[in-house]
């Protein structure tokens, strides 16, 4: 299957600020591709070029085959954009939203309508009449906004921070769209700041830190990237983390307080969990539980992308 | 992009204009209040007509309805401004349709609605008094050339409200127009004023509307042959800032 969006040498520049510092990616049609970074990254400056909403300085952009700066009419009968922010019209009805944006993709007046309440159905929006969106709820909003972007079912399918303040049924929700999207062949780009949204709907992920893509590939690829296993050890009193920590092996013994637990990094697994439960025996701390496991995305990201304050904010 | 698809894209953001009318018809009623309320008070309260023959009232309201033309330049400059300003124009301008269909949606309503208020206001100006003398073909000339000299001031207003871009810059324009509308001859002859000062009225392209549609009313301060200039002087207007405003609309925060 040929490549649905090709990204090479992307750089864009707003006053002295450098947002895309020689970006690539390679999306294959009808996967999912996760771009995921923190505050600032560049992930919605990365959209905004490839819906032909921003131009770049350099490099090569090109999605569905089209040159997004020589062919943009051409991407956009192609693409559908769900952006970070609402875009549609708060003052009209969901109805009224969507009618407006099928008659634009040249639907015509019939299946304009018939395309909106067909939507409306799907993304549970049906029932909310002519109440101006305005008056909707974030979730409502969203989905409708979602809806926007699926008028004519298209080929390549760009979601910046799809779920970001939705409650966790609204984001369930947004997740099953996408996976049944992507089952009748669309391509989807996905931003998300949630390493667990990448993990879940991603068939490839790119980590993007300053402009750049830092590491890419499937989900487990980056995990073992960061290095082997890890040994996880839950305490039963909180007040012996600091002590627990000294015995764990290695330096990189991480504490988190709330869970009292220390985790960390080991190369020989069962050595190391035999010489861990010793350790603690012989200190006299009891242990809820110890695990043997693969690194979380969250800690992926954190060493990918240097464990900046922001990174740390998400793991947090 | 087939002329069809353009006309359909312009009639759909047209219908957008109107829909949120219907939602909102206080604002509607309030715009087109506005300027009755601006022609009862120059004609009741501030009075004047230094060196007019005749009523001063048949000198006053052609002079109304220019300036409201020229007026209207602020309410499209805001209404552009606050428009660009939500997510729904990124949607737009992500989707196939035609270049500058929802500029031409905001002129066309902006349009209906001065073509109502021109309606309203010679109503009222009726009913104060105001006659014209000129007969139907010239009554529907001189309204031709306000609806000009709005569409032309409504271009501009489209493209700097593209180049300001933010709400405190549309307020410097909103105070800027006032004097542009009031050194014209809306409300008084240049003869009637300082030399240098008449100098800029007679040439205020505003004037030569006011001249002209006074001819056609057969209303005092009207003159012959300027029909001419309050042709060319919109259209000249148009010429530059319409292609601007749909190029700026296109390359928009690139
Ligand atoms: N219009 C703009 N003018 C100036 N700088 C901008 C503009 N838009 C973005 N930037 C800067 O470019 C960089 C990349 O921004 P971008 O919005 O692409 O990041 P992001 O990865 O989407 O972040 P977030 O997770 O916060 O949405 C940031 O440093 C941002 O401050
Ligand atoms: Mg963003």
């Amino acid at each position: 299957m040929t490549d649905a969006i090709v990204v090479e040498g992307a750089r864009k520049r707003y006053g002295d600020k450098q947002a895309l510092d020689g970006l690539g990616l390679v999306v294959g049609g009808g996967t999912v591709h996760g771009l995921l970074g923190p505050n600032g990254a560049g992930k919605t400056t990365t959209v905004r070029i490839l819906a032909t909403l921003l131009r770049h300085d350099e490099g090569l952009v090109r999605v569905a085959g089209f040159d997004v700066r020589t062919h943009a009419a051409d991407v956009r009968r192609r693409i559908g954009l769900l952006g970070q922010h609402a875009a549609v019209d708060e003052e009209l009805g969901g109805r009224q939203n969507l009618e407006m944006f099928g008659r634009l993709h040249h639907l015509g007046a019939r299946r304009a309508g018939a395309r909106a309440d067909e939507l409306l159905e799907r993304f549970g929006l049906a029932d909310t009449g002519r109440k101006p969106v305005k008056r909707y709820s974030g979730g409502m909003r969203r989905r409708l906004d979602l809806a926007a972007s699926l008028i004519t079912e298209p080929a390549v399918l760009f979601l910046d921070e799809p779920t970001t303040g939705l409650d966790p049924r609204g984001r369930g929700e947004v997740w099953e769209s996408v996976r049944s999207l992507v089952g009748g062949g669309t391509t989807v780009l996905l931003t998300t700041q949630y390493l667990e949204e990448a993990d879940q709907l991603a068939d490839r992920i790119s980590v993007v830190d300053r402009g750049r893509v830092v590491a890419d590939g499937t989900a487990d690829e980056l995990k073992a990237r960061v290095g082997g296993d890890r040994i996880d050890v839950v305490l039963r009193d909180a007040r012996r983390l600091d002590e627990a920590t000294k015995l764990l092996p290695g330096s990189e013994v991480s504490v988190d307080r709330d869970r009292r637990r220390v985790s960390a990094p080991v190369t020989d697994r069962m050595a190391a969990l035999a010489e861990t439960v010793r350790a603690l025996e012989a200190a006299g701390i009891e242990a809820e539980d110890i695990a043997l496991r693969r690194p979380t995305l969250d800690e992926v990201f954190l060493h990918l992308t240097g464990g900046r304050e922001q990174a740390t904010e998400v793991a947090a | 992009m087939s002329a069809a698809y353009v006309m359909s894209d312009c009639w759909t953001m047209t219908r957008r204009e109107l829909a949120h009318w219907a939602r909102q018809p206080v604002q509607v009623v309030v715009g087109l209040i506005f300027p009755i309320m601006m022609l009862l008070m120059f004609g009741y309260l501030v009075g004047g007509g230094r060196g007019i023959e005749g009523e001063y009232v048949d000198f006053l309201v052609p002079g109304m309805l220019t300036l409201t033309m020229v007026f209207g330049l602020e309410g499209t400059m805001t209404a552009v401004t606050q428009d660009l300003d939500k997510g729904v124009i990124d949607r737009f301008r992500s989707m196939p349709m035609a270049d500058g269909a929802v500029l031409v949606g905001r002129s066309v309503a902006d349009m209906i609605q001065s073509a109502t208020g021109l309606l309203l206001m010679t109503g009222v100006g009726y009913v104060i008094g105001w006659r014209a003398h000129g007969g139907f073909v010239a009554f529907l000339g001189a309204m031709g050339l306000l609806l000009l000299l709005r569409f032309a001031m409504l271009w501009i207003g489209i493209h700097l409200a593209m180049i300001a871009g933010r709400a405190e810059l549309v307020q410097a324009v909103q105070i800027l127009v006032w004097p542009i509308g009031f050194l014209s001859n809306a409300f008084a002859v240049p003869e009637s004023m300082p030399g240098w000062l008449g100098t800029v009225v007679a040439w205020n392209p505003m004037s030569a509307t006011a001249t002209a549609v006074r001819d056609l009313f057969g209303n005092p301060g009207g003159e012959p042959g300027h029909v001419v200039a309050a042709v060319v002087w919109p259209l000249v207007l148009l010429a530059v800032f319409f292609p601007l405003a749909v190029r700026k609309f296109r390359r928009l925060s690139v």
